[in-house]
């Protein structure tokens, strides 16, 4: 199935929620949702028989400066067809829905984007560091972190 | 070597001193400890395979810091595991010896700016003894560190030198 083609299915389901797309002369086209409704966004692409996104390849957190936001790589292993859906969300409150629930492979995924940009994942059964240590502050891939001088009397930079 | 060269003539006595004797003994059987961190343990691994053998200049691989005597760092060390690293430093026994091992333990290497977990040095959490340079070093490489840091054993003594 073509993006076209996924685009028109979710357009038609969602309506609103979908909020714009960009399907052709890029490497993989996305779709962009409202971030409240992610999570039935993603419920109806795993369950619909259209679609059957089964496969969720990966979930990487982005700092756009002033906004964050989540990328969602996802693919069907019985159609061969794949997809990336993307949300934002205000940097002051980066509170978006685990789609845990829906790709158990999120677990992970969505612990390291807390860990290293600092999402609140609404729903998530175990949000903690899995990268970094437990006693670790800020969430270093934002683009104002500050690398700090010391960490357990141990000197940071150079 | 300072053993056989003084022994007497047709008996089973060698005479040497006692500072010869432990330094002998000791740089002959460097039990290393078994671990590594990165991509240079692949090359320590290589050491220790057949080709080049490590285990011919006596270093054989234990699973526990207190039957060590030597500790090849071999990678990048993370600020998380660096209290992991001095913790096994202080677990092994007297007299130990650390070979830092490649750029990144040596002085954080191609992380020396951005790596904000990185430590920068090992030898800033342990003393170390030889420094082997390589992004990773060779297999010859850290074997010419080990024989560096056979040469340092070999020149110790026990006997306190008078205050300079």
């Amino acid at each position: 199935m073509t993006a076209q083609e996924i685009h028109d299915i979710l357009k038609s389901q969602f309506g609103e929620a979908i909020l714009e797309a960009k399907l052709e002369n890029v490497p993989d086209p996305f779709i962009k949702i409202q971030t409240e409704k992610i999570k039935e966004v993603a419920e109806f692409t795993k369950s619909d028989d259209r679609l059957q996104f089964d496969y969720l390849m990966c979930l990487s957190g982005v700092d756009y400066k002033g906004k964050l936001g989540i990328t969602y790589h996802l693919y069907s292993m019985t159609h061969r067809h794949k997809i990336v859906l993307k949300i934002e969300v205000p940097t002051e409150t980066p509170n978006v829905p685990s789609v845990e629930s829906v790709w158990k492979t999120a677990n992970w995924h969505e612990r390291e984007a807390y860990d290293l940009f600092g999402f609140n994942f609404v729903g998530h059964p175990d949000q903690r560091r899995i990268l970094l240590p437990e006693d670790w502050e800020g969430h270093p891939l934002r683009k104002d972190y500050q690398t700090p001088e010391f960490y357990n009397g141990m000197k940071v930079p150079y | 070597m300072g053993l056989l060269d003084q022994k007497f003539e047709n008996s089973n006595i060698v005479v040497t001193t006692m500072d010869n004797l432990l330094n002998w003994a000791r740089l002959s059987s460097l039990y290393q400890m078994q671990f590594g961190l990165a991509c240079c343990a692949i090359e320590m691994m290589a050491a220790s395979a057949s080709n080049f053998d490590m285990m011919r200049f006596g270093v054989i691989p234990r699973a526990t810091p207190r039957q060590c005597d030597v500790m090849i760092v071999s990678g990048t060390v993370t600020l998380k595991m660096a209290s992991r690293i001095k913790r096994l430093y202080d677990q092994m026994p007297e007299p130990r010896y650390v070979i830092s091992m490649g750029s990144c333990s040596n002085c954080g290497g191609p992380y020396w700016e951005h790596g904000y977990h990185v430590l920068k040095g090992v030898d800033r959490v342990i003393p170390v003894d030889v420094y082997v340079p390589g992004c990773p070093p060779r297999p010859e490489a850290l074997l010419e560190g080990l024989i560096k840091l056979q040469e340092k054993i070999r020149n110790e003594t026990m006997v306190k030198k008078k205050a300079v």
